[in-house]
């Protein structure tokens, strides 16, 4: 980190000092563009083979959105990690899940973070739902020329919208659409299979706990038909990730809580491999 | 033909201290001082909206004396360079001594080079896991660092308010106790008149509280500094919990959640 130009020595550098600005990717755009995730090029016509994160779901309910991710990341026909953490916490209000690239997502999902307390720090004020699923996009677009060499990141947002005391789901294309999704919204190489789980399981009213069970259900078909979605782990005591976000605030469901519903479900679908209906 | 004067360097610095020294004693006072739980600042300040105290990172805020556009500025530097420190490395390694050289580096250069210095005087604090931990350092105009332990007054009544601070601030002073002198101190004149009186409308106080995790700083206000300014209020720390309302969690006042929403516990 360069910390060491200006007029005198060890003087915080005139980015530090230039108004106007409350965003952290602008600031470091100007002052250490190299720790931006877009900014290393690629040579030209190379590809390779990095880690994937998969399927991602999330579903509203009365009162808030619950968001789930499965524990896999594979590379090419094998699993690269079996516990990895897709679905994160962007702030107290806001979640965000990942699905393609995994080092480069991993480090989108930082820098959103950073950047969402860097406004709340600088403007004394939440951004706006609207807002951060904006600067997400943004993010997202400034990764196009990488996505065109093979990696991509394709994140999923969500927020619990204050004024409307609800949750909202938003998803994006790799160009930085930005698209907001009603009810239910899945990405992944697994997400034609949760997706269809969950245009059949998803019901208005529906409680958190309702929620919960139908993200599970979700992930179990993604992983039932889609190779490179874990399935629940019993030997090893993998459960997916799962965030669940109302007026109260984000908070991951524990592994106890997590184990009871899924033992549940897996249970329930001996005799019966196209679970609940 | 005219001549430049010469002026001696001597000459230069101590018109430059006497210009910044000056536009501090202008402002109203900032106190800073440790008690058992973390560290409580204490400003005189009707604005809720211009603040003097503000967090920078984790366990670290700042405070500042003298002239808003300034000091801002050098808030809003200081939120960038921690920030820059924690996505590049880790959020533990962020630390006040860091900021705080690179605050005095600044000052220490608009001090010499610019047309005019800094009519600020700034206090970097960063609350440890114990007493011992806590780090409070006081920045003046020219760049000058000093690591002071337990308490710093600075302002306009600076030097009046650190006699006092000295006189009665103990370690390990329940967070009550520590408002009330800092209050107590804050109220009186400087030119020796009549105390005035100060109430929490008029006051911006927030804490770093050791015992959050992550982000420990909150501002305090409403009911709940009512409570910890009063004498007759058995309530001498902050809760263990944010208050149960929707929005940021930055401001503990101490209201409970409006009675029409519910929620239902989930799995």
């Amino acid at each position: 980190m360069n910390l060491g130009t200006g007029g005198g020595a060890g003087r915080l550098p005139a980015a530090f000092m230039a108004t106007g600005s409350s965003s952290f990717t602008e600031f470091i755009g100007a002052h250490a563009p190299e720790l931006l995730p877009s900014r290393r090029p690629l040579p030209v016509g190379v590809t390779f083979d990095a880690p994937h994160g998969t399927t991602i779901v999330s579903l509203t309910y009365d009162g808030g959105f619950v968001m789930a991710g499965d524990r896999r990341a594979t590379m090419g026909n094998l699993i690269a990690n079996r516990d990895m953490d897709k679905v994160f916490r962007a702030d107290e209000y806001s979640a965000v899940g990942i699905a393609g690239t995994a080092g480069i997502a991993i480090e989108v999902v930082k820098l959103f973070q950073v950047e969402l307390e860097h406004y709340e720090k600088i403007e004394g004020t939440l951004l706006s739902l609207e807002g951060k699923a904006n600067r997400l996009a943004t993010m997202i677009r400034s990764n196009l020329p990488m996505a065109m060499q093979g990696l991509s990141v394709v994140p999923m947002f969500a927020g619990f919208d204050l004024p409307s005391m609800g949750g909202r789901i938003f998803s994006y294309d790799v160009s930085g659409g930005c698209y907001e999704e009603h009810e239910h919204h899945s990405v992944g190489s697994g997400s034609l299979f949760a997706r269809g789980a969950m245009k059949k399981l998803w019901r208005p009213g529906m409680d958190a706990a309702a929620a919960i069970r139908v993200a599970v259900e979700a992930l179990y078909d993604a992983a039932d038909d889609d190779s490179a979605t874990g399935g629940p782990d019993l030997s090893r005591r993998i459960w997916p990730t799962m965030a669940v976000v109302d007026v109260e605030g984000l908070r991951f469901l524990g592994d106890q809580a997590l184990a009871a519903v899924v033992e549940q479900i897996v249970a329930d679908r001996r005799g019966n491999p196209g679970g609940a209906r | 033909m005219t001549m430049p004067f010469y002026v001696s360097p001597e000459q230069l610095m101590k018109d430059r201290a006497d210009f910044a020294r000056k536009g501090i004693a202008r402002g109203r006072s900032v106190v800073v001082l440790g008690y058992d739980r973390g560290i409580a600042f204490v400003a005189e300040n009707p604005s809720r909206a211009l603040h003097k105290v503000s967090e920078i990172y984790d366990r670290i805020a700042f405070a500042a004396a003298g002239k808003y556009n300034e000091f801002e500025n050098l808030r809003v530097a200081g939120v960038r360079y921690a920030d820059l420190r924690g996505y590049s490395y880790d959020r533990s390694d962020v630390t006040a001594r860091g900021l705080a050289n690179a605050y005095a580096q600044t000052l220490g250069t608009v001090f010499t080079q610019e047309a005019k210095p800094y009519e600020v005087e700034i206090v970097v604090a960063e609350v440890g896991e114990n007493v011992d931990q806590d780090q409070i350092y006081r920045l003046t105009y020219d760049g000058s660092v000093a690591d002071e332990r337990g308490f710093i007054a600075m302002g306009g009544a600076g030097e009046q308010i650190t006699a006092g601070l000295q006189e009665r601030w103990r370690p390990g002073m329940t967070l009550g106790d520590a408002l009330g002198l800092a209050v107590d101190l804050l109220r009186q004149d400087p030119a020796g008149g009549p105390s005035r009186t100060l109430t929490a409308p008029q006051l911006e106080v927030a804490v770093l509280d050791r015992a959050r995790p992550r982000r420990t700083f909150r501002r305090l206000a409403g009911p709940l500094l009512d409570a910890l300014l009063s004498r007759e209020d058995p309530t001498t720390d902050v809760p263990a919990d944010d208050d149960p309302i929707p929005g940021r969690h930055d401001t503990l006042t101490g209201q409970s959640a409006p009675p029409d929403h519910q929620q239902g516990d989930p799995a």
